[in-house]
């Protein structure tokens, strides 16, 4: 398959280093909405990334519900929870972001558990991936000991693979991590779970700015960022930040199928403000 | 390489697991980076506590002194004469500190949670026997304890509830998904995603990320130890069979794996079988799932064709858990332990008939491995032995069972 080949422009990699490079010619800074494939529902879950796209993400991602999910916080376990309730499976997840990614240009990665991966066996779960035109994967339950068989099945798919750094990763395997990572290095905000905070973390902008030292792979920060204000604070100093449990419980808070198009224009609206946030004009 | 250098036997199936935790194919560590650190930090401690006699002295001590070890390995005469055929020995883990196994991991781990000064502990727990050995073992060493309980099992198991709080543990209920153990589980390692730095997350069984299943299992296994030598001081040989319950696996694993590299010995763990062997009736993982990844580590997980977890069932809230311990995946594939299951009903009948026979009222839990037990030596000629791992004490299910059986608080057929 011409799609196994990374310096493809069509690969999942090319896409999203072909945004960063479009974003520092133009000044800005990349948002990445996530949002929860299946809440409310899958129709509804379509719309949105649409909408998301329309709004001038750099990057979207896509949540992949899963049961047990241990670094996931209330907003986004109880939308996983809602989706999986509604029926959500792999085949219906593949089947819409087929259908959505014809249709937009922002790169969509899955935020995946590696225990759905290792289900569906990895070469299968790739292949599915990139038929569906998924651009990567972030899987927050596989650290790098773990990461050596799906990282080159996504390397000869074109696939990113975004690791991730926490507050507790010692400094040198930070700049191991961020060596492995591809697509961008996913620089989490503090230690814990997903979900917004009211503000952010003390030596978060001092880790970003070291880690900016060690590595050229774009960095975003996530978890706990809600707010144009916190986006713009920290895209400051990171190349673009993550807004997950924010948009979720927006979602949340909005729906009510089957009459969607408030929700749709509601959440356009805020990526809108997010994607304003960190404008050259703003910074 | 090694699965070859296993299958000569050339390596002992004990040698595991090897430095990323893995047991064979099984185990592993797949964890949010942000508990990467503090699970090579426990690693490491641990490393050095095995290394250093003073850690096995003050183990040692508290185990003979505060748990009561070694606990006795105990001829159950009547049960033996009502099955009629191979004889039934109980290895009385019911007898420690506490009421069952559990006390041995949890002090262990609590000197490791000294040994790396975190002085905040937080425990997931069933049956709340784990629950409760956590938070004995936290007042002993006086340390700030929380315990994860799923709000099902805070209501079945109660007795054990407020014997937490009577010694200072926090008790949180947890409210979602089934509200059993997998999800008190799941919210242990949130609140440890947050507080790793100061805390230590003492895991109730052989699961979860390495290294937990081989430290849980190391310090359970003063079980097996104690039974070989009693096996062979007080009978003269060892048994031909040892049975023990399987829920996360700890009593199992600690009974099997001194016993593993004597191949003459058979070993067999019982799951629970629930109400049918139907998907979501039962929790016997090794018996009806699929390898698959659950809280951090690869082994037999009870999961649909997605990779979501199913929901299980079980009389028994120490054995109503979807996964198991990688080891116990291990020995599965290996052929060294075979694995089967046993019903709610086979397991109330075999509480009734141990209480009535033995004068000994086990757990539920350990109630299945009573049941396969007699059983199997009804099946067995009388110069064969039966060691079943009694894992622990059976007052915590005293009122549940009086509830399901129609009966009145206090034991008698309720008025009509
Ligand atoms: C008495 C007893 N036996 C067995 C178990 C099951 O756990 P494991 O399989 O880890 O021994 C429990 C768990 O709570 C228990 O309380």
């Amino acid at each position: 398959m011409s799609l196994a080949a990374p310096p493809n422009p069509s690969s999942g990699v090319a896409r999203i280093a072909a945004q960063f490079a479009a974003n520092a010619a133009a000044g800005r800074k990349a948002i990445a909405p996530f949002v929860t494939a299946g809440d409310p529902d899958v129709a509804t879950t379509a719309e949105v990334l649409a909408a998301i796209d329309r709004a001038g993400a750099t990057l979207i991602e896509l949540g992949v519900p899963y049961s047990d999910p241990i670094a996931d916080g209330a907003v986004i376990q109880a939308s996983y929870v809602r989706a999986l309730a509604q029926g959500m499976s792999l085949d219906r997840l593949f089947a819409m972001v087929k259908d959505v990614t014809g249709k937009i240009t922002t790169p969509v990665l899955a935020m995946v558990s590696y225990s759905i991966i290792f289900r569906r066996g990895i070469d299968r779960f790739v292949a599915e991936s990139v038929a569906a035109g998924l651009a990567g994967f972030v899987v927050p339950d596989l650290p790098i000991e773990e990461s050596e068989d799906l990282g080159s099945a996504c390397e000869a798919a074109g696939l990113a693979l975004v690791r991730l750094v926490t507050p507790t990763t010692p400094p040198e395997r930070a700049e191991q991590i961020a060596r492995q990572s591809t697509g961008f290095l996913y620089c989490v905000s503090v230690a814990g779970v997903t979900g917004a905070r009211t503000s952010l973390p003390a030596g978060l902008v001092d880790r970003v700015a070291w880690l900016r030292t060690k590595t050229d792979v774009p960095i975003l920060v996530g978890f706990g960022i809600s707010t144009p204000e916190q986006a713009q604070a920290v895209a400051a100093v990171a190349d673009g930040v993550i807004v997950g449990s924010a948009l979720v419980r927006r979602l949340a808070d909005l729906a009510h199928p089957p009459s969607t198009q408030p929700v749709v224009v509601n959440i356009e609206q805020h990526v809108r403000d997010l994607v304003q946030a960190v404008a050259p004009a703003a910074g | 390489m090694a699965t070859a250098a296993i299958a000569s036997g050339s390596v002992p199936l004990s040698a595991v697991p090897d430095p990323l935790g893995r047991f064979g194919r099984f185990g592993g560590r797949y964890v949010p980076e942000t508990l990467s650190a503090a699970l090579d930090q426990l690693e490491q401690a641990y490393a050095e506590a095995v290394a250093d006699p003073a850690f096995h002295a003050e183990l040692d001590g508290l185990l003979a002194a505060f748990v009561g070890r070694p606990t006795p390995l105990l001829f159950a005469r009547r049960l033996t004469a009502l099955a009629g055929g191979a004889q039934i020995y109980f290895k009385r883990e019911d007898l420690s500190h506490t009421g069952a196994h559990k006390i041995n991991n949890t002090l262990g781990q609590g000197l490791l949670a000294l040994r790396m000064g975190k002085r905040r502990i937080i425990a997931e727990t069933g049956a709340g026997q784990h629950g409760v050995a956590t938070a004995t073992a936290c007042a002993r060493f006086g340390l700030e304890c929380v315990v994860y309980m799923g709000a099902e099992d805070v209501r079945r198991q109660a007795p054990n509830v407020r014997n937490m709080r009577f010694m200072g543990a926090e008790v949180r209920p947890v409210e979602t998904g089934s509200r059993t153990l997998r999800d008190a589980i799941n919210e242990a390692m949130r609140d440890w995603m947050g507080s790793v730095e100061t805390t230590h997350y003492i895991i109730g069984s052989v699961v979860g990320p390495h290294p937990f299943p081989r430290i849980v299992r190391d310090f359970q296994s003063v079980i097996g130890r104690e039974t070989v030598e009693q096996c062979r001081r007080q009978l003269g040989r060892l048994p031909d069979t040892v049975v023990a319950c399987v829920g996360g696996g700890s009593n199992a694993a600690g009974m099997f794996y001194p016993f593993v590299d004597h191949a003459e010995v058979r070993l067999v763990g019982v799951e629970a079988g629930g109400r049918s062997g139907e998907p979501g009736d039962h929790a016997a993982s090794l018996s009806f799932g699929s390898p698959g990844i659950l809280h951090g580590s690869l082994s037999y997980v009870l999961q649909d064709d997605d990779g979501q977890t199913s929901d299980v069932h079980s009389v028994s809230a120490g054995l109503d858990y979807p996964g198991v311990g990688p080891e116990h995946s291990y020995w599965r594939d290996a052929g060294r332990v075979s694995y089967t299951s046993v019903t709610d009903a086979a397991a109330l009948d075999a509480f009734d008939t141990v209480a009535r026979q033995e004068g000994i009222l086990p757990a539920l839990e350990t109630s299945h491995a009573l049941a396969w037990a007699v059983d199997e030596a009804a099946r067995r000629p009388a110069d064969e032995i039966i060691v079943v791992c009694l894992s622990g004490r059976g007052d915590k299910d005293a009122a549940e069972i009086a509830r399901l059986r129609g009966l009145s608080a206090a034991g008698e057929q309720a008025a009509s």
